[in-house]
């Protein structure tokens, strides 16, 4: 195994030490091994101790009250979205808005941008490997104003075709929206050349982070996507948070989304005035302990290094492709190399999802099994379901170990 | 668990005694399991008194999906329509004999829900279902 040898690098082990959950048994003598981490990542103690900690010492409503608990939380509120837009390169924290996840800041921008900006017969042009969440948004919108939807197509090996995206952009999309690394393939998509591409076209860009920036450096100055959007829980951070990057000339000129307390300046009973950026798109109390979840585990996964997390994250979907490619019978879905992330999609000899799934769990061993909420990508491969082991940076060798002797146990009991 | 595939599942799934077409048959419907593309249909055959002579499943799924159609399919041969709209989630539960989770609960029942909507007719049996 000397290959991966540049693994002590990365202290998996002292990492795993700072995530409760993994120590864990799922029966007596069976240790949780959690391949699961696409679905939602575990929460490092710190993250866990910070919300408890917010409850316990500060907990107030923000932006409104004088005393003293309700300045403290709302310093703590607004450093969180200080802390957020460091972490991706935004040039202002008036960027980054608060919503409950990935999905409801994408459909945001279909609510907000696109009922503003989008008209009969204009062009979206999305890709066969969605995510539900940036898939549906934009069927409702497509509905409501008559927009046609186009899909960059995706070759055998999992990858987008950049030739059919070309040839998209050729028919001028007002938007092109696309989730930078697929949770069902693992594909890590081009994201900056994609969006130079869609600049150049003429149209606006939205990239659905939710599988990025857990896992790699993201940073909006290098990509210049005009919205991103992704999840607080699927790194390291709590449910009920994500978050909504748009560049501050888009976020200005949209109207709110949802109407309520917080996003007004000025109420009367026959209208209203908007609040400034970015509280005009935060109606109602914010996810404030969650803000705060958020803003440690960005620290958490800061101090470790993003690069070193994505070096890690490689070396075992690396070695996953190796071990699971060997069992006969298994197919692993999605690109191999630099181009793939730590997801390994396979279908295994005839074997049901939920069967393999299912025996897996005996072993403690937590996968996903079905379509990820990504049937058409699935439909492209010509299948219903798949098993998927998905990495993050508590993981090790060892549990790809164990998921292999699971999967041949798995094979002995159905065949 | 292991013992949710114990043998009888197992060997059920492997071994169906009930699986097949019927042609001609007096019920047959068909319905699949979008969450994981699992397809069960049914065909019976009943006598002037409305009792199942003949039953066969088709379709691919789980072992806990082809494991209940089987066990149900035979269970209904010799039963009335009436007796077959009776038949309960408890009644599948008992027959397969494990403790299941919500999700693979649908694995259990699609069998069962394609049964009663070819036999209450799919309009009626979504009435039921209310």
């Amino acid at each position: 195994m000397r290959a991966y040898s540049e693994l002590e690098a990365f202290n998996v082990e002292s990492v795993r030490a700072d995530f409760p959950v993994l120590s864990r048994e799922t029966r007596p003598g069976v240790p949780l091994v959690y391949l699961d981490s696409g679905a939602t990542s575990q929460k490092p103690r710190s993250v866990i101790e910070a919300m408890s900690t917010y409850y316990e010492q500060q907990n107030a409503n923000i932006h409104r009250g004088i005393h003293r608990l309700a300045q403290e939380a709302t310093e703590a509120y607004e450093s969180a979205r200080q802390v957020v837009a460091d972490f991706i390169g935004a040039s202002s924290p008036r960027e980054v808005i608060f919503t409950r996840n990935t999905t409801e800041a994408i459909n945001l921008v279909a609510k907000s941008w696109g009922k503003t900006n989008l008209n009969s017969g204009d062009m979206i042009v999305l890709t066969e490997m969605e995510h539900h969440s940036n898939l549906v948004p934009w069927q409702i919108l497509a509905e409501e104003r008559q927009l046609r939807l186009a899909f960059v197509s995706v070759t055998e090996e999992g990858m987008l075709d950049m030739e059919s995206y070309r040839a998209l952009l050729e028919k001028g999309p007002r938007l092109v929206a696309f989730t930078h690394v697929s949770n069902v393939l693992g594909t890590i998509n081009p994201a900056a050349e994609m969006v130079d591409m869609a600049h150049g076209a003429g149209a606006v860009v939205l990239i659905d982070a939710a599988q990025s920036v857990p896992h790699q450096p993201v940073d909006l100055s290098e990509l210049g996507a005009d919205f991103l959007a992704f999840s607080g829980h699927k790194m390291c951070g709590p449910t009920g948070i994500g978050v909504l990057y748009g560049r501050e000339e888009h976020l200005d000129a949209m109207p709110p989304f949802l109407g309520g307390g917080d996003m007004i300046k000025r109420v009367q009973l026959d209208g209203f005035t908007v609040n400034e950026l970015p509280y005009k798109f935060e109606a109602g109390t914010p996810p404030i302990a969650e803000a705060i979840g958020l803003r440690v585990a960005i620290d958490y996964l800061s101090s470790l290094g993003m690069e070193a997390i994505l070096q890690h994250e490689q070396r075992l979907i690396a070695r996953a492709l190796d071990r699971l490619e060997e069992i006969p019978g298994l197919r692993v879905y999605g690109p191999r190399g630099e181009q793939k992330g730590s997801v390994a999609s396979f279908t295994f000899d005839g074997l049901h999802p939920h069967d393999i799934a299912q025996i897996l769990d005996d072993d403690g061993i937590a996968v996903r099994a079905g379509h990820h909420c990504a049937m058409p990508i699935h439909e492209r491969f010509g299948l219903m379901a798949t098993t998927r082991a998905s990495f993050y940076l508590y993981n090790t060798l060892e549990e790809i170990d164990r998921l292999v002797e699971g999967l041949y146990r798995a094979k002995e009991i159905f065949s | 668990m292991d013992d949710l595939y114990r043998e009888q599942i197992i060997d059920r799934y492997k071994n169906p005694h009930m699986r097949g077409k019927l042609d001609p048959y007096d019920f047959s419907y068909g319905d699949d399991n979008p969450l994981c593309g699992d397809q069960i249909r049914i065909d019976m055959r009943v006598d002037g008194e409305n009792r199942v002579t003949e039953a066969a499943f088709s379709g691919t799924g789980c072992a806990i999906s082809i494991a209940s159609a089987d066990l149900l399919v035979e269970s209904v041969v010799g039963k009335s329509l009436e007796d077959i709209k009776a038949l309960s989630k408890e009644d599948i539960l008992e027959m397969l004999g494990i403790e299941l989770s919500a999700i693979r609960i649908k694995c259990a029942l699609l069998s069962l829900k394609v049964m009663k909507a070819g036999v209450y007719g799919v309009e009626e049996f979504e009435e039921d279902l209310v």
